[in-house]
């Protein structure tokens, strides 16, 4: 493919403090290139939802992200310890997330169903013990 | 008047290019070029971080000097409250007021007094607009600017009345040409100022197509004339205040949000702080607040450039003040509120922008990556660019080139001189 642009971020695990920063930059370069600020919202507001479950419930992993003049593509992958029932998973609602992370203000189960809102195409993969790929796409 | 204006101005003498201010710009505004400072107009927002950083003080904001006051038949003062936060032992707001008038002024103009009407809008406003909630104040002219430019999904949120200045110059020019006669133009509305932004807001507004205010003085030069004057004023103290402690709260962080009266607000000052929380605003971490005050000086308007009092004291100068005021004095008469909503749609303006459509941008955009990766990634200045991937993208808009850095530079000039010696050889 002649005009993509490709960006990787690294999620570190465990980090509170640097979750976010991957949808941060990606936003800021959805900007620069001038992509219409209501999809820059949708991608800021998935991605991110995509990157504290990463730092949340798995031990971070990696994002790629792919740009094109048609869509931008968003594929989050970890190595974690993977959902076993993501139809009860993706229900509004539904958390896992302990105390400790509730008394941060994560944990209301509206991530992965917001994801899903925010992008025109959504799709997971998880095996349990293996990790889990989110890939997600926004129409330009 | 430009689109563009900005009131931050180089003295090219006292400029050594020590690249201190590229790297405070939140904008990433300024690029030093053959040993001086340079800033990009269309990125500035006059929040003035660099002459508060540059050590030799060769970054100045351009105000009016109190000989405009002389173009004028009638003049009328509108100092700002945190005028108020730089005096010891102040103890009425009028010995301040007297003291102007017999500076030269025929009149005064509180712009707490019309911060009171504005708050009492801002009520009405944000509790019929739910849906726009949270609403984010302009009254400071470099946030509104910064939103403008980088958050194009915010400009829907910014409560759309005119700033307290704004307000207090068209109410007081029209209370001087009724009192005189005079036509408009003969009669001069000048601000006394704590920051330079707001000298822009003059030149070039934003929701509003014109300003009324002619002039604005710097507060931190009319310091020094009113200190006497004031001296002189206390036996004849003119009763000339039209605010209480709401106007006179906006002043300092707070003061805006606090006189909403309701708690649900945050309120943020410093432009970093307020970067970080128009990004976090943006992808709707926090939902449910009525109301966001943000101000791009820490502490607030007594914070600002202009002013000679520490920000943390002169709040706490304001707060003294306060204490024995009225909660408010000045209320909104009928039809002042239907002038005072901005009039003009403010738009999105992606000055940040790489490319003109988005196949050009991901050109640029791979061409900036692909620099990034030569690029040593130490972020240190010496090209005169903030960071690496600044000097990228100013080589992609093709206002630098790839040598500025000095350490491709240097390999570059290794290379060369390699292959001088070889040459050498063959001879
Ligand atoms: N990357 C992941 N690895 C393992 N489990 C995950 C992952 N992402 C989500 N889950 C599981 O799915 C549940 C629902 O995720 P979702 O993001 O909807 O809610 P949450 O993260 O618990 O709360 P919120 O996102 O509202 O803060 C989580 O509680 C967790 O059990
Ligand atoms: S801080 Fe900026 S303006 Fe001041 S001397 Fe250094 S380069 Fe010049
Ligand atoms: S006033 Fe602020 S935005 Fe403008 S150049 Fe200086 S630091 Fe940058
Ligand atoms: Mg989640």
């Amino acid at each position: 493919m002649s005009n993509t642009i490709h960006m990787s971020y690294e999620v570190p695990a465990n980090d509170f403090t640097r979750a976010g920063e991957a949808s941060s930059s990606l936003k800021s370069s959805l900007k620069k290139m001038g992509v219409n600020p209501e999809i820059v919202r949708k991608v800021a507001i998935a991605m991110y939802e995509g990157e504290i479950n990463m730092v949340i419930h798995a031990t971070g992993g990696k994002i790629d992200v792919v740009i094109s003049p048609e869509e931008i593509e968003m594929v989050l992958k970890d190595q974690g310890p993977g959902i076993a029932d993501i139809e009860l998973a993706m229900q509004a609602g539904y958390s896992t997330a302990p105390d400790n992370i509730r008394n941060l203000g994560f944990g209301a189960g509206m991530g992965l169903p917001n994801m899903k809102k925010y992008s025109d195409e959504f799709n997971i993969e998880s095996t349990v013990g293996v990790g889990t790929t989110v890939t997600m796409k926004v129409k330009m | 008047m430009g689109k563009f204006f900005t009131s931050v101005r180089l003295k090219e003498d006292l400029c050594m290019g020590c690249i201190n201010c590229i790297k405070r710009c939140p904008t990433q505004a300024i690029r030093v070029r053959n040993q001086k400072a340079v800033i990009t107009k269309e990125f500035c927002i006059d929040c003035g971080e660099c002459i508060r950083i540059c050590p030799h003080h060769a970054k100045e904001a351009t105000y009016d000097s109190p000989e405009i006051m002389k173009k004028f038949e009638y003049t009328v003062a509108l100092p700002a409250p945190s005028l108020y936060g730089q005096f010891n032992h102040l103890e009425d707001v009028n010995i301040v007021l007297t003291a102007l008038k017999k500076m030269g002024f025929d009149d005064v103009f509180e712009v707490s007094g019309a911060a009171e009407l504005v708050s009492e809008m801002s009520r009405k406003y944000v509790a019929e607009h739910k849906e726009k909630w949270p609403i984010i104040s302009t009254a400071c002219p470099s946030v509104v600017r910064l939103i403008q430019v980088r958050f194009p999904n915010l400009i829907e949120h910014l409560l759309p009345i005119c700033a307290p200045v704004d307000m207090a110059a068209s109410m007081a020019k029209d209370k001087a040409m009724e009192k005189t006669g005079l036509p408009r133009e003969k009669i001069g509305i000048i601000f006394i100022s704590p920051c330079p932004a707001k000298m822009t807001a003059v030149k070039s507004p934003i929701g509003i197509d014109h300003s009324e205010i002619d002039g604005v003085l710097a507060i931190k030069e009319v310091y020094p004339i009113l200190l006497p004057l004031m001296k002189q004023s206390i036996d004849d103290v003119e009763e000339l205040g039209i605010s209480g402690r709401i106007g006179i709260g906006w002043g300092s962080t707070g003061g805006e949000a606090g006189s909403l009266l309701t708690d649900n607000y945050l309120a943020a000052d410093g432009i970093e702080n307020v970067i970080k929380v128009l990004e976090d605003l943006e992808d709707q971490k926090f939902d449910q607040l009525e109301f966001i005050e943000l101000n791009s000086c820490a502490g607030g308007c007594v914070g600002g450039v202009l002013t000679v009092e520490n920000p943390y004291l002169a709040k706490v100068k304001l707060i003294r003040l306060r204490k024995y005021l009225p909660v408010s004095r000045s209320h909104l008469a009928s039809g002042v509120a239907e002038e005072n909503f901005w009039t003009d749609e403010v738009n999105y303006e992606p000055v940040f922008k790489l490319g003109k459509d988005m196949n050009e941008s991901i050109a640029n955009m791979s061409r900036v990556e692909e620099l990034c990766e030569k690029f040593p990634r130490l972020d240190c200045g010496s090209c005169g660019a903030p960071t690496c991937k600044a000097l990228a993208e100013d080589i992609v808009r093709g206002v630098a080139k790839e040598q500025d850095c000095i350490h491709i530079l240097r390999d570059y000039i290794h290379k060369l001189s390699e292959e001088m010696s070889k040459l050498d050889r063959l001879i």
